[in-house]
């Protein structure tokens, strides 16, 4: 079979099937599979066939959302170790699950520090268990399925996690009666171990996963060990071509990032240039020169790297690029958003673990953790206490004991509003910003957010008022507040987003309230001309918008500009026209945009 | 040099992958190697693209580094050389054995607890015996070596503030139990992440000597490579090792030489000058900057066999010793790399 003239293309379905005999047959090796689908009948089914595929005597383990480090990885076993009078451990779920697979359920909330857990021991097939004072390696070769249950496109299995899985599997466009059953297993299988690979399906497959623009290193490597597991399955000792096409197929096609021989993605509707400054897109540009050129082998057969191509492309579903271009969108916004999620010490908000340290004013004492924590030791306590005294009942409970209870605070809103204060913006503009900032300060009271103000006029911008929820404070800095001069946007915008990853730091969320008319005439370095200072204008929202900040941006103009308009677009910012606003008016629309955010 | 037994830390899985078998990466394994070279250099921070070998690169170097002698019986591998050891087995001027033990590359897990990094009451002594015994932790055992922790912005906010603390002092104070003790835990951390899952903060950069920052290779050749070396690897692990002993080899002899030059390698003034010019030249807050980039570049030069150091060491360290050091601009990341190179081109002209 070559390139073009498979038969029929399989359906997802099949393919689907097709992933669970190949997972089954090297679970470890393979890494697992991102399942994405709703709970239902075909999930079901497809972990049916799974179960089917898989050895018998193989465990399918449960791990549960939020699950403690001690039933993760493992700890000591308390009731045990009391009762026996020596440290007893407690496996966790991952190496109890040793030569298995384990179903992750809910994968697409997965805490960062859960996911790293995983990772970490899906790299190194052990658990390094250091916890409650034993320490212990323990085998835990084990395969992940991640039920992934995400309905919305940011919703999904973090890429951390997802990178070390083979496969994915979407199953939400499958109806159940395509969900029939598939093909049963041949019994021909050889061990995937004495598969051989040939170097040009390395090669292949490798040249496949960067003209498809899969950069990680581990897609080629998996897609490899699914050739392998491929061959396997079919009872053939070498790696054939089709081996490698199905490979190609299941672990790159839904990695893809880009089409083959794909230029520099189509500007149309697309977002501009600088989305391609992501992490790992710096050289995406000039990539598509060394991919194989499509007339290249007119006069030979087709050589393997193209079958496999060929066989991932057609796999790839229209549509998946714009998704994925989104996706990127997400990322830069996911960095400020997790950063976010780590403010300091709170004292309320969401449960999220206990741990040690001393009980000051207002931490919150976790009981039960303490006297788990106080309980082995009572044995060398007991003579310390009491000499003699009727304290035997009593335990022993020593300040190293104590367990606060530890909580995720809702992170707080800090509105920064910037402010265009040049000639331009008419005066009584800056009238009904002040208003706003002082309506929403009071508001700030009710909802313990902040507010900040920059104003930009001049040559340069200024922060007038740095993060605060004092009203009195507030209404000092806007006192101050004259208008006035060119009109310096972009230095308005960058300081606005150094501000905003200042707050993002500090575990707030920042949203960044624009007034202006968009008619940018100073350029950063000072010099006026409107141009120049235009183009920076546009560049500064840009930046500001790979940086993942969120803008509301208000057309002070009394008509409504498309400079304004287009600038929103740069910035992926919410439009606003208020030709006619007054405070309170502006202060709702505010109010409406950060309650957006929350939702 | 005899093949250190890796008794230090429970035998892993299987055989790390060699140190000198890892394709490109260049900036990554020249700085582990100047902090092989010079621990003083102060750490080294990894981050990047996933799948580039982050925490592959610093388990070889376990495999790499040359053995180091230490006293008998002491569980901090104190240097029988050194001036004074810990408080328990090795006292100032007794007489001691030492023996030749391999440098301990340590692992800090996420999920570890407290009392497994700081040390606490032997359970078992304290459960079976009623005894106090203090069973130390991985602070002790990385002492004089290495403490790795992958994913390292992820890492708890009460470990980070204790790390902070050992790693600034040198000496990790226990207090509970009853027990009071300290031991000496000199350490070079190494830390890896991807600045997607959230980043590290600014205290603990600051920390890190060195920083460098990884990518993903985009040239074919190089990716087959990395993919042909990696399933090698996985397929014939033994004999993989040994195609590349010769290689590690080489390099760990190059470490040793470059240590013994270490002492004999001067800094002349100009390199001073240097360094403090570029320093300026980028606004990086305080000292430590220049005192890295130096001392990164005498290391460099060392290992290069030179006598002195030269621009040519100042410019290949100045991106990795101060990048992260550079008055934060958030609007690139990428930005901080080519500022430095662009102060350097400006400094010793392009």
């Amino acid at each position: 079979m070559s390139g073009g003239m498979a038969a029929p293309a399989p359906s997802p379905w099949q393919d689907a099937l097709h992933v669970a005999a190949l997972f089954a047959r090297d679970p470890h090796g393979l890494g697992g599979v991102v399942l994405r689908a709703l709970p239902g009948p075909v999930r079901d089914r497809w972990l049916a066939a799974l179960r089917a595929a898989l050895p018998v005597a193989m465990t399918l383990r449960r791990v549960p959302l939020n699950v403690a480090d001690d039933r993760l990885l493992g700890g000591l076993d308390l009731a045990a170790t009391l009762q026996a009078g020596r440290p007893v451990l407690q496996v966790g779920l991952l190496s109890e699950a040793d030569g298995g697979v384990v179903l992750l359920a809910m994968a697409e909330q997965r805490a960062p520090g859960e996911v790293a857990r995983l990772a970490a021991v899906l790299d190194s097939g052990v658990v390094a268990l250091q916890r409650d004072g034993l320490e212990r390696t323990l085998p835990a070769r084990i395969g992940v399925v991640a039920l992934d249950e995400g309905m919305a496109e940011e919703e999904r299995t973090a890429p951390a996690l997802a990178d070390r899985l083979a496969f994915l599997v979407d199953l939400t466009a499958i109806g159940l009666r395509e969900a029939a059953d598939g093909p049963q297993a041949t019994g021909l299988a050889v061990p995937v171990a004495s598969v051989r690979a040939a170097e040009a399906v390395l090669e292949g497959l490798s040249a496949a996963a960067l003209a498809l623009g899969v950069f990680s290193l581990r897609a080629p490597l998996l897609a490899l060990r699914a050739a392998r597991a491929a061959a396997a399955l079919a009872g053939r000792r070498e790696v054939s071509t089709e081996d490698a096409a199905l490979a190609a197929r299941l672990v790159l096609a839904p990695r893809a990032t880009r089409l083959p021989q794909e230029a520099p993605p189509p500007e149309a509707e697309a977002p501009p240039p600088e989305m391609e400054s992501g992490p790992d897109g710096a050289d995406r540009g000039d990539a598509p020169a060394e991919l194989p050129t499509p007339e290249e082998p007119a006069s030979e057969t087709p050589g393997l790297e193209d079958i496999v191509l060929a066989a991932a492309q057609a796999a790839i579903p229209a549509g998946l690029l714009a998704e994925l271009r989104l996706a990127d969108g997400m990322r830069a916004r996911a960095r400020l958003a997790g950063a976010a999620l780590r403010p300091r010490a709170a004292l309320r908000g969401r449960p999220a673990g206990v741990r040690r340290g001393a009980w000051r004013a207002g931490a919150r004492l976790h009981l039960v953790e303490t006297l788990r924590a106080a309980a082995p030791w009572q044995t060398i306590r007991r003579p310390t206490i009491g000499q003699g005294a009727a304290s035997d009942a009593r335990i022993a409970v020593r300040p190293e004991d104590f367990r606060l209870r530890r909580f995720t605070r809702r992170a707080r809103t800090t509105t920064i509003f910037v402010v265009d204060a040049s000639g331009s913006a008419a005066l009584h503009r800056l009238g009904e910003a002040k208003g706003a900032v002082e309506l929403l300060l009071a508001q700030c009271y009710v909802r313990r957010d902040r507010v900040a103000l920059i104003a930009f006029r001049g040559r340069t911008a200024s922060l007038l008022l740095p993060p605060t929820a004092s009203l009195l404070r507030a209404r000092r800095s806007l006192a101050g507040l004259a208008g006035g001069g060119g009109t310096p946007l972009a230095a308005g915008i960058d300081a606005a987003v150094a501000l905003a990853d200042n707050v993002a730091r500090a575990g707030d969320t920042p949203l960044v309230v624009l007034l202006t008319d968009g008619q940018a005439n100073i350029a950063a370095d000072g010099t006026p001309g409107r141009p120049a200072a235009r183009l920076e204008a546009e560049a500064a929202a840009r930046r500001a918008r790979i940086a993942g900040v969120r803008v509301l941006l208000i057309d002070t103009a009394p008509k409504p500009q498309p400079l304004a308009r287009s600038l929103a677009t740069l910035l992926a910012a919410q439009y606003l026209p208020l030709p006619q606003a007054d405070a309170s008016q502006l202060s709702r629309a505010i109010a409406g945009a950060s309650a957006r955010r929350v939702a | 040099m005899a093949a250190p037994s890796p008794s230090v830390s429970p035998a892993p899985a299987a055989a790390p992958f060699p140190f000198a078998a890892i394709v490109g990466q260049e900036e990554m394994k020249l700085a582990l190697l100047i902090a092989a070279v010079d621990p003083a250099v102060g750490g080294v921070f990894i981050y990047g693209d996933r799948g580039t070998g982050k925490s592959t690169a610093v388990r070889a170097l376990a495999a790499l580094l040359p053995g180091m002698r230490a006293i008998v019986g002491c569980r901090y591998n104190c240097d029988p050389a050194g001036r004074r050891g810990c408080d328990e087995s090795c006292t100032v001027g007794a007489v001691v054995k030492s023996h030749l033990v391999p440098v301990p590359v340590v692992d800090l897990p996420l999920g570890a607890t407290e009392d497994r990094v700081v040390g606490a009451l032997d359970l078992e002594a304290a459960l079976t015996r009623g005894v106090k015994a203090f069973e130390p932790g991985l602070l002790a055992r990385a002492n004089r070596g290495f403490l790795y922790i992958d994913e390292v912005n992820l890492l708890e906010d009460h470990l980070v503030d204790l790390l902070l603390d050992v790693a600034a002092s040198g000496e990790n104070v226990v207090e509970r139990e009853g027990l009071s003790l300290r031991h000496p835990a000199r350490f070079v951390l190494v830390g890896s992440g991807n600045p997607e899952e959230g980043e590290l903060r600014p205290q603990l950069l600051d920390r890190f000597g060195l920083s460098v920052e990884v990518k993903t290779p985009q040239d074919l050749p190089t990716r087959i490579e990395v993919v042909r070396r990696r399933d090698a690897f996985e397929r014939e692990p033994e004999s993989f090792a040994a195609h590349w002993e010769k290689a590690g080899a080489r390099l760990r002899r190059q470490i040793v030489a470059a240590r013994a030059r270490l002492p004999l390698t001067l800094v002349p003034d100009a390199a001073l000058e240097r360094a403090a010019l570029l320093c300026m030249a980028l606004g990086t807050d305080g000292l430590r900057g220049e005192l890295t980039l130096v001392r990164a570049a005498r290391a460099l030069a060392s290992l290069d066999g030179a006598e002195s150091v030269g621009d040519a060491q100042l410019r290949r360290v100045a991106a990795a010793a101060l990048r992260h050091r550079l008055r934060r601009n958030p609007l690139d990341e990428a930005g901080s790399t080519a500022r430095v190179a662009r102060a350097v081109d400006a400094l010793f002209g392009a």
